[in-house]
């Protein structure tokens, strides 16, 4: 093996070690038990999309923090008691509002948050619109000039 | 006319910037709560020396519930705060020993004081989610009817109780009269 190789191969070391750190440390501690595969998933999916209340700009299933450990447990425990995932997000919901959501459920006070970038848009549009247009309509208009003003364009121009 | 139409975008955009303005200095740490005008949940668990409780058992005026936790340091900051009101009788306190070991809590008391008519221990945190808890400290402001009526996150020291509790404490006097 040459330095060259030598090197390849410990570059290549370091970062199957980094890769390895990295996936250990956001993996879950806990170990919960499912009847089937359905279940599992459905606990990964929910526990992924919901918000940890606790340390914010994490999820369920990325957060070590105490309440979303409780709240894995909770989401386990009404798995196997067979509720449906819209029963659990509503038990999430009565206690934690809004906020357990990554995508907040349609409603009065989330209106704007749901469709405010679609009205800002909107806007934009039509601003953009009137712009161009009046641009446009400046660039047809035919500009007349009598003689005298003629003369003097002619000049400035230097013709 | 013509001005009005130059200021508009002005005016708009100006508004909008208020508001993000105002958005950065919002405290997006401290969640609203979704109890505010509720029944506090049924609960039925012992207390940290022991006893049974249940809803049946709460202060039948208005009162303080407090979560906290050995663990907790702001906790030991409002502490003070939660002596003084209880040795002075100004209003009931009633705890969360939240997320806490039986020993370390009643150390902790020991240590500490104990500014509590009682101590619902939660040891696994299951009450807390009913609560919509989600870290100790907060206090819950709960009324004769045993109806939660406000809630604060973190440490509530005597300017929190002068600036906050004190006024809606008032309101709620008020009401009830």
């Amino acid at each position: 093996m040459n330095s060259r190789q030598l090197h390849t191969f410990f570059l290549m070391l370091i970062s199957i070690f980094l890769l390895v750190i990295q996936s250990s440390t956001f993996a879950q501690v806990d170990t919960f038990e499912f009847e089937n595969n359905e279940q599992q998933s459905r606990f990964r999916q929910l526990s992924d999309e919901l918000r940890c209340p606790m340390c914010q700009n994490t999820n369920l299933s990325g957060s070590t923090g105490g309440v979303a450990e409780d709240l894995r447990r909770e989401i386990h425990r009404m798995i196997l008691e067979g509720m449906s995932n819209e029963e659990i997000e509503q038990f999430m919901f009565e206690r934690y509002g809004d906020f357990i959501f990554y995508r907040p459920r349609l409603r009065a006070e989330t209106v704007l948050l749901w469709f405010g970038p679609i009205i800002f848009l909107i806007l934009g549009g039509f601003v953009a619109y009137g712009i161009f247009r009046r641009a446009n309509l400046i660039a047809k208009t035919a500009v007349e000039l009598n003689d005298e003003q003629e003369a003097k364009l002619n000049e400035l121009v230097g013709k | 006319m013509n001005r009005l139409k130059f200021f508009a975008p002005v005016l708009f955009f100006v508004a909008l910037g208020g508001i993000l303005w105002r958005g950065l200095y919002l405290d997006s740490r401290t969640l609203p709560s979704m109890l505010i005008d509720k029944k506090m949940p049924e609960f039925a668990l012992g207390t940290v020396s022991g006893e049974e409780v249940t809803n049946k058992d709460l202060p039948g005026q208005i009162f303080l519930l407090n979560v906290w936790g050995s663990y907790c340091l702001p906790c030991l900051v409002e502490h003070p705060t939660f002596m003084r009101l209880s040795e002075e009788g100004e209003i009931p306190v009633v705890g969360i020993n939240y997320k806490d070991r039986n020993e370390l809590a009643k150390d902790w008391l020991s240590t500490n004081g104990n500014p509590f008519t009682y101590s619902i221990q939660d040891e696994d945190g299951r009450f807390g989610i009913d609560l919509g808890v989600y870290g100790a400290p907060e206090t819950y402001l709960v009324d004769s009817e045993g109806v939660i009526r406000y809630r604060h996150v973190s440490v509530l020291d005597e300017a929190v109780w002068q600036q906050e509790f004190l006024p809606a404490i008032a309101e709620l006097r008020a009401e009830s009269e």
